[in-house]
């Protein structure tokens, strides 16, 4: 029973890595795009450190956002081109454990690193020391749920060769919830209030995602499979 | 087969033709139910009821904005409803409900950000002020455009149809958060004053003409969905023989 469950999320979690290692120069696209548009902010405000301490947790939310936004767009595109997704489709097992070993994959891939190299852009924006461990625990949490969302969006407008800017429009939505409490963590933390509260509001979101986005990405895909 | 025929009377629900048929004869009378209460509640709440002790005339815009904006939430509920009960039941006259759903709560939802705004000005001194429950207004219009833009772009309706309802059971699971937004961020906007639970804190003067609006508003809700769906049935099915002969009998009287 349990290599039932947990083959599909193993078989797919390893091949997704191994895809991604393949090439290694996707590989780092994220954290690029992630530090470079962190540039544009004290470029285009003047960069004194207390005007870009209070954009901060702001600023760090909404790139974080937008660096998984345009990575998950990818994440069943290429399955759907080359016919994988259908092998996925048709497999015995149940299609929520390859999806969540696919969007597992997703968040190492693009998550993790965005939480890995946010205090390098936390001293960028003169962060308070204090609000890192913070920072950090809740990119970790909220962008696994931007993954499981915006895997959600994706797997709806994928058959739509110019899909283009509507998976932002039908996925922004929905991430409004993870960006307020997101940036509410750190602001706490910069406050020197508890910032505890609002990262367990993130935990539960994730535990709500990890629960009902692999089912509507399946039902999503069965779809494009007709469509 | 006893569950079959326990079930025949939700399929001959989902019939469009029988929809068709009897909204016919409820439309005339629900109409003028529609037209009396929001008379009634206009006219009560914008001449009759006392003036507020702070906000002197200015606070009437309530008995559009609030109606509007119960409505609205409420409608995207109706709107996800709808939308899984096609996906369960494979109910073709409840996908053609959503999808009528979808403007009408856009357009409630516009309403009650625009009249909002008007209000905001004398009250707050602003048009637009970043508070929870405007800014979660504003991403219910973002949930409404979304589904509305997801339907254009299928070749097939029928896909069209499950992918709208599989967003917008997403999006419902986004509504509650709407709701509890209030309670959770509180800014500049004064919390809920109605409660379900307790007495109202309004006066009755004032708060009676609110309930007969929403009330009113509620009926004017279910008038436009028949007539879009009605509209939606008549698009989608012209193949039909019954929708066939409509036409034959409608050209017959003129």
């Amino acid at each position: 029973m349990s290599n039932f469950l947990s083959g599909g999320l193993r078989a797919y979690l390893y091949r997704e890595l191994l895809l991604t290692f393949r090439r290694r120069g996707d590989l780092l696209k994220p954290v690029i795009f992630f530090l470079m548009v962190s540039t544009l902010v004290p470029l285009a405000v003047a960069p004194d450190p207390e005007n870009l301490g209070a954009l901060a947790p702001g600023i760090i939310w909404i790139m974080a956002l937008l660096a998984t936004l345009l990575t998950v767009e990818s994440l069943f595109s290429d399955d759907f081109q080359d016919g994988s997704l259908e092998q996925m489709l048709i497999s015995p097992n149940l299609l929520v454990m390859p999806i969540l070993g696919k969007v597992i994959a997703h968040w190492l891939v693009v998550g993790l690193p965005l939480t890995l190299i946010s205090p390098v852009i936390a001293i960028w924006f003169s962060l308070p020391t204090i609000a890192v461990i913070p920072m950090m625990l809740s990119l970790a949490l909220g962008t696994a749920v931007l993954s499981l969302v915006g895997a959600v969006g994706t797997a709806i407008t994928l058959p739509l060769r110019k899909g283009g800017v509507l998976l932002p429009i039908l996925v922004m939505p929905l991430y409004m919830p993870v960006l307020i409490f997101g940036s509410a963590t750190i602001q706490a933390a910069v406050d020197g209030l508890a910032w505890s509260g609002s990262l367990a509001v993130l935990a539960a979101l994730l535990a709500i995602a990890v629960a009902l986005c692999p089912m509507a990405i399946g039902a999503a895909l069965r779809l494009s499979h007709n469509d | 087969m006893n569950l079959n025929i326990q079930w025949t009377w939700f399929h001959r629900l989902g019939s469009p033709r029988w929809f068709y048929q009897k909204t016919q004869r409820w439309l005339p009378w629900l109409t003028a139910i529609t037209l009396i209460l929001l008379l009634i509640g206009l006219v009560w709440g914008l001449a009759f009821a006392p003036q507020d002790a702070k906000q002197g005339n200015s606070f009437r815009i309530i008995y559009i904005h609030v109606p509007a904006s119960i409505v609205a939430l409420a409608g995207y509920y109706i709107m996800a409803i709808a939308g899984a009960v096609g996906l369960i039941w494979r109910i073709k006259l409840s996908y053609m409900l959503m999808r009528s759903a979808a403007p009408i709560g856009a357009a409630l939802t516009f309403i009650a950000l625009v009249t909002g705004a008007i209000w905001g000005k004398p009250t707050w001194g602003a048009y637009w002020v970043w508070d929870a429950r405007i800014t979660s207004m504003l991403i219910l219009l973002f949930l409404y455009l979304g589904v509305m833009a997801l339907r254009h772009t299928y070749s097939s309706n029928e896909t069209a149809d499950k992918a709208s309802a599989i967003l917008g059971l997403v999006g419902m699971v986004n509504v509650p958060i709407i709701y509890k937004s209030v309670d959770w961020w509180h800014t500049l906007h004064q919390p809920a004053t109605i409660k379900f639970t307790g007495a109202p804190s309004m006066h009755p003067d004032m708060f009676m003409p609110l309930v007969v609006m929403i009330l009113g508003f509620y009926l004017f809700y279910a008038v436009a969905l028949i007539l879009f769906a009605r509209a939606e049935i008549l698009r989608r099915e012209y193949r039909a023989s019954w929708v066939k002969q409509l036409a034959i009998d409608n050209s017959a009287e003129k």
